[in-house]
């Protein structure tokens, strides 16, 4: 089996628009949740969410580029640009056909579709604009790449809803591992501050009124984030032998489905995803460093994911490092395991672990080593990135310092 | 609706054509065709629409599928707008 080396890194999110810009507030624990630029008529009862506020799209498209490309594809195609140009990849002749392109997204576009609502059942207008279907379709931001890249090999979409990205990234792994194709883009993006997805969330009573507190025992719900992630996923013999700087591995992915409750979280699923992940990449769970948990910040997440890692790590549990960086990007949902696998190969590239910002209080039933606040330097092998979605569908990857 | 003048109805069309593709109106002529201003099939589809919006008309789609040039368009849009004004709304006559 190959190995899968990662020799590209790209991010957007509320801390920044480059992977450079966002470690520095990941690797100093600084918050971009911060009031939401329309907090709604009448106001959401949440008014804080993790905007992508200083994205601007005219930076990266034309203005007819914008017209087809809905705010979650340009995250996807922007992400995965600064990652490409890091690998120093060009996809011509048979790479073009031996990379693949795996992006994830929950909802996909659906500025477009509640304005096509908005005319058919608000203005009683039957006429909707003729760019709703290829805006909308969730695999735009894959498709996007794909056109830009000239990438021909195999190009899809997951949307498993908060796992959608850590799939992506496990289905891209692999790939290669099997020789599949030599090289793929993997990750996820969201763009969820639409008026329709805000008033679907305050709905379903999960969102923070102030901003969340992973781990913390006055936790009270998660915050909404938007942005983009992608990984160079590549063979390690190809990217050696090219002499591209390897910048960390993937070795180890494992999924699993609850079949328990469509929303409410349990502790047998995501503990067999972390199994599944460990042992598929042959990493004992006292030789994991760091996880960065799913951590949502809602009082069940917390304290399920607490007791799903006491199950698998036992007494290794307590020297683990964990933090969930959600405390500071917010809750990306289908680019949360994109964002986060970018956040923890940079913690094992840099032997520092971002922490858990926003941390007040201990709490019993979340007794794991939870590095609040302060980042914290430690010499880190193997890390593990957990996502666990609505639906009771979990996704861990397992890396490795390269 | 009072008939538009040719000239009127053309740099109309122009207008909606420029401000469909993102380009400037001083770039398009009548005697532009489709390929020389880069306009696809799916752009194609966005400026009938917006056509549509503008002049209040009904564009059939084997009407769409022949257009080829600024000028089509303009004709097209002019025979449309034809038809419209000969229907003679109930109780006006």
């Amino acid at each position: 089996m190959n190995r899968v080396a990662v020799t590209g890194l790209g991010l957007v999110c509320a801390l920044g628009n480059t992977v450079a810009e966002s470690w520095d507030s990941l690797s100093s624990g600084v918050c971009g949740i911060r009031p939401l630029q329309d907090g709604g008529n009448p106001a959401y009862k949440f008014q804080k969410g993790a905007e992508a506020s200083s994205f601007n799209p005219s930076d990266h498209f034309t203005e007819k580029e914008l017209v087809m490309l809905e705010r979650f594809a340009q995250f996807a195609a922007v992400s995965a640009r600064e990652a490409v140009k890091q690998s120093g990849l060009t996809f011509d002749g048979e790479l073009g056909d031996k990379t693949a392109i795996i992006a994830g997204s929950s909802v996909g576009g659906q500025f477009a579709e509640e304005e096509g609502y908005q005319r058919l059942y608000k203005d009683g207008n039957p006429r909707v604009a003729p760019l709703t279907i290829p805006r909308t379709m969730a695999n735009a931001g894959a498709s996007r790449i794909s056109l830009e890249f000239g990438i021909h090999g195999p190009v899809y979409t997951v949307a498993t809803a908060c796992s959608s990205s850590n799939h992506t990234i496990g289905q891209a792994f692999g790939m290669i591992r099997g020789g599949q194709v030599i090289a793929a883009i993997a990750g996820g993006s969201e763009a969820v501050f639409s008026e329709g997805l805000l008033r679907a969330w305050e709905a379903m009573r999960v969102v923070s009124p102030d901003v969340c507190r992973p781990f913390s025992a006055d936790r009270n719900g998660l915050s909404l984030g938007e942005g983009g992630g992608m990984l160079v996923l590549e063979d390690w013999e190809h990217a050696r032998k090219r002499g591209a700087e390897i910048l960390g591995e993937v070795v180890g992915f494992g999924m699993s489905s609850d079949a328990f409750h469509i929303t409410q979280p349990c502790i047998d699923g995501p503990a067999k995803a972390m199994r599944w992940a460990l042992a598929d990449g042959g990493v004992a769970p006292d030789q994991v460093n760091y996880i960065n948990a799913h951590g949502t910040g809602t009082a069940a997440n917390d304290s399920t994911e607490t007791a799903a890692i006491r199950t698998v790590f036992g007494e290794a549990a307590d020297s683990c490092l964990v933090s969930s960086t959600k405390s500071m990007h917010g809750h990306t949902l289908g680019a949360a395991g994109a964002v986060e696998a970018v956040a923890t190969l940079l913690a094992l590239r840099h032997g520092l672990v971002p922490p858990t910002a926003n941390f007040r209080t201990p709490d019993p039933a979340c007794n794991l080593n939870i590095v609040a606040n302060e980042p914290r330097e430690a010499n880190l092998m193997f890390a593990m990135s957990n996502t666990f979605a609505f639906g009771g569908l979990n996704a861990t990857l397992v890396m490795k310092k390269a | 609706m009072p008939e538009i003048p040719e000239p009127d109805l053309a740099a109309k069309v122009i207008q909606v054509i420029a401000q469909t593709q993102r380009i400037p109106a001083e770039s398009i002529s009548l005697d532009s065709t489709f390929e020389q201003l880069k306009i696809d099939s799916l752009d194609g589809i966005n400026i009938v629409f917006a056509l549509e919006n503008e002049f209040n008309i009904s564009i059939p789609d084997d009407g769409v599928q022949n257009l080829r040039s600024v000028r089509d368009t303009v004709n097209g849009v002019a025979s449309l707008l034809k038809q419209k004004s000969e229907v003679v709304p109930p109780g006006v006559a």
